[in-house]
């Protein structure tokens, strides 16, 4: 057990690390577990949760989400909300793959109507989704067209015919960051990503066939304001990808950038070189903020083309539009990324640079940012699980203020990819899984078996934490019956 | 022990220790250990394409984070596995210079034995140093 004696407990599911925990922490440092979940956190979770804790400008509290574990710079499940007059900007905050995120997909179909089909369904998006190592996509683009891809985002798919408006209002910021400014990146992360559009990538990076049963409905007024009991044993399409390429040199070129300004020009002394970091209103930290929103924007419109994708297979192979089978997006949720938004500070609004890293906006409901359908519900939150064992769609609580409407975004590793290759083997994990009716295609047995459900924390004992600490409500678990992997 | 990879230090990611006699070794046990996270039989990598590579850096450190960090850009960019055939490490005025000549092919998914791609070198828990045997590095790799 890695828990510092120092770690105090706040409420059922809060516990603190006060400023006296280590030297140079601004603020104390909040994790959000049950009891058995802190027992189980590594204890990279304790020392760079109150690393992040030491950052200038930081507000209120570090957080760590449940499914936290060792990340680089900020733990995974990090949050940190930094005052931009005096506050740093730190792509360790944010991490490598910028906005990966989750998208769900409702669809009218039962799963009696699917399973007939479902070997035919994953083997057709296995074949047009380019998944694994080095993938390049299946949108053609020149360098320049890559340029306004990543200036627009999803707007760029919409013109382009590859997304609906009612998509681009599903979509985290309507799918766009304003304010990328191409100027910003560099000619070696073009060259990098702009093959990559319409690829899910590898790792944990996936897409899903999954069901909605009825006894794993949590709340009904909320499922059906989500439009998740319109059949039933609906099924829903989720997946899992971000930036590629393009958003992981981002992060490598400004982190190098960071290091080799932070104390020489701005005097910020760091306690790992993973948070290097600049102030936010320096010429760097801006420069990296719009690169940053580059890689946000290449996330959406790489996510959207895969929808647009998605669409066509179903449509190929059920014989009907995507209008008619449903095909309508419940929301489109990043996990990685920075983002200026306005919260109550000592009984004021402020505005503030809050870093989410491996975590996801849980906004409550009437908060604005949200559409319009979601004022009442709070916002959807899209909890990807292991693809053994489940995952979840969430809701936002009015009381997650002090997190900064913030959540968890997955399960969260307990077993390194290391140990995990060495324990199991992917193509008798493949075939166990299909026993157990998941119908997995992969590119690599090797990453497959380091994905295995017992690699990650237990998902529902993470939701029941974010729920009990006030922060994402539960509205449905979903069970995996159809999985592509890189 | 030219590489090891280590489960301690992430979850994850990919962490990896790598030692040699000279840093040169050292930069091609690091290539391989980089490699190897991609693809798992590297030695069905043949050596199609070569490039020739040449790096400045002021220090020991930030030369093997370029160097590890172009290796990962050819893969996404040209689709190419490649790993360094010769290497020559010599003081210049900037610091330190590399030049490398790198041989491989494109990414073949029948013959290549595809596992993660790897994203970014971390600066977490990154080290490069001079142990009494020669050098020494330990490297988080983000996948």
């Amino acid at each position: 057990m890695n828990v510092p004696a120092a770690l105090k407990r706040i409420s059922e599911t809060i516990w603190e690390l006060p400023v006296s925990y280590k030297e140079g922490m601004l603020v104390p440092a909040r994790i959000v577990a049950s009891d058995k979940l802190i027992k189980e956190m590594d204890a990279g979770v304790f020392e760079q949760v109150s690393n992040v804790a030491t950052l200038p400008g930081i507000q209120r509290y570090a957080y760590c989400m449940p499914d936290g574990h060792w990340g680089y710079g900020f733990p995974i499940g990090g949050v940190a909300a930094m005052d931009p007059g005096s506050g740093v900007i730190s792509p360790g905050g944010i991490g490598f793959d910028i906005n990966c995120g989750m998208r769900l997909v409702l669809t009218n179909l039962t799963a009696e109507q699917v399973q007939p089909k479902l070997h035919q369904l994953v083997d057709r998006l296995f074949a047009r989704i380019p998944t694994g190592v080095g993938c390049h996509g299946f949108v053609k683009l020149k360098q320049d067209d890559f340029r306004t891809v990543v200036q627009q985002g999803s707007r760029w798919c919409l013109k382009n015919g590859f997304a609906t408006q009612e998509d681009l209002e599903m979509t985290e910021e309507g799918g766009c960051f304003p304010g990328a400014d191409t100027s910003h990146i560099s000619e070696k992360a073009v060259e990098r990503g702009y093959n990559q559009l319409g690829t899910l990538g590898s790792g944990n990076h996936y897409c899903e066939i999954q069901v909605v049963q009825p006894e794993n409905i949590m709340d009904q007024e909320l499922a059906r304001a989500f439009g998740l009991t319109t059949v039933p044993n609906q099924v829903v399409i989720m997946f899992h990808c971000g930036s590629r390429g393009f958003g992981h040199q981002v992060a490598t070129d400004y982190l190098k950038l960071f290091l080799s300004v932070m104390e020489r020009k701005y005097g910020i002394k760091i306690v790992d070189r993973e948070l290097a970091c600049a102030p936010f209103h320096s010429p760097e930290g801006q420069a990296y903020f719009s690169a940053m929103k580059c890689a946000v924007n290449m996330a959406f419109a790489n996510r959207q083309v895969i929808l647009h994708r998605i669409r066509e297979v179903f449509s190929d192979l059920f014989h009907a539009s995507p209008d008619e089978l449903g095909l309508r997006m419940v929301y489109d949720v990043a996990h990685n990324t920075a983002k200026l938004e306005r919260h109550l500070v000592n009984g004021s609004r402020k505005e503030l640079l809050v870093h989410r890293k491996g975590s996801t906006r849980a906004f409550g409901p009437g908060l604005p940012g949200l559409p319009e359908c979601y004022q009442k519900t709070g916002q959807p939150v899209i909890i990807g699980g292991s693809m053994e064992t489940g995952s979840y769609l969430l809701a936002g609580m009015s009381t997650g203020g002090d997190a900064w409407y913030t959540t968890a975004h997955g399960s969260g590793r307990t077993m390194s990819r290391h140990e995990a290759k060495k324990s199991f083997r992917g193509d008798k994990l493949q075939r166990d899984m299909e026993q157990r009716g998941i119908y997995v295609r992969t590119d690599s047995f090797g990453g497959l078996a380091e994905e295995a459900g017992a690699a990650y924390k237990n998902i529902d004992e993470v939701v029941e934490a974010t729920e009990l600490a006030g922060l994402s409500k539960r509205v449905a678990r979903l069970v995996p019956i159809g999985n592509i992997k890189g | 022990m030219p590489f090891e990879y280590r489960g301690d230090i992430a979850h994850a990611d990919v962490a990896f220790d790598a030692s040699a006699s000279t840093l040169g070794e050292l930069f091609r046990e690091a290539a391989q250990a980089t490699m190897q996270v991609m693809v798992e039989n590297l030695a069905q990598v043949r050596p199609a394409q070569t490039l020739e590579l040449k790096l400045e850096q002021e220090n020991e450190e930030m030369l093997l984070f370029d160097f590890l960090n172009e290796l990962i850009f050819y893969k996404d960019a040209r689709r190419l596995i490649l790993l360094p055939t010769e290497i020559a490490i010599a003081p210049s005025d900037g610091g330190l210079t590399v030049r490398a000549t790198l041989a491989g092919e494109e990414i073949d998914p029948i013959r290549h034995e595809l596992m993660t791609d790897v994203k970014a070198v971390t600066m977490l828990r990154y080290k490069v140093e001079r142990v009494p045997q020669g050098w020494r590095a330990t490297v988080v790799l983000d996948v």
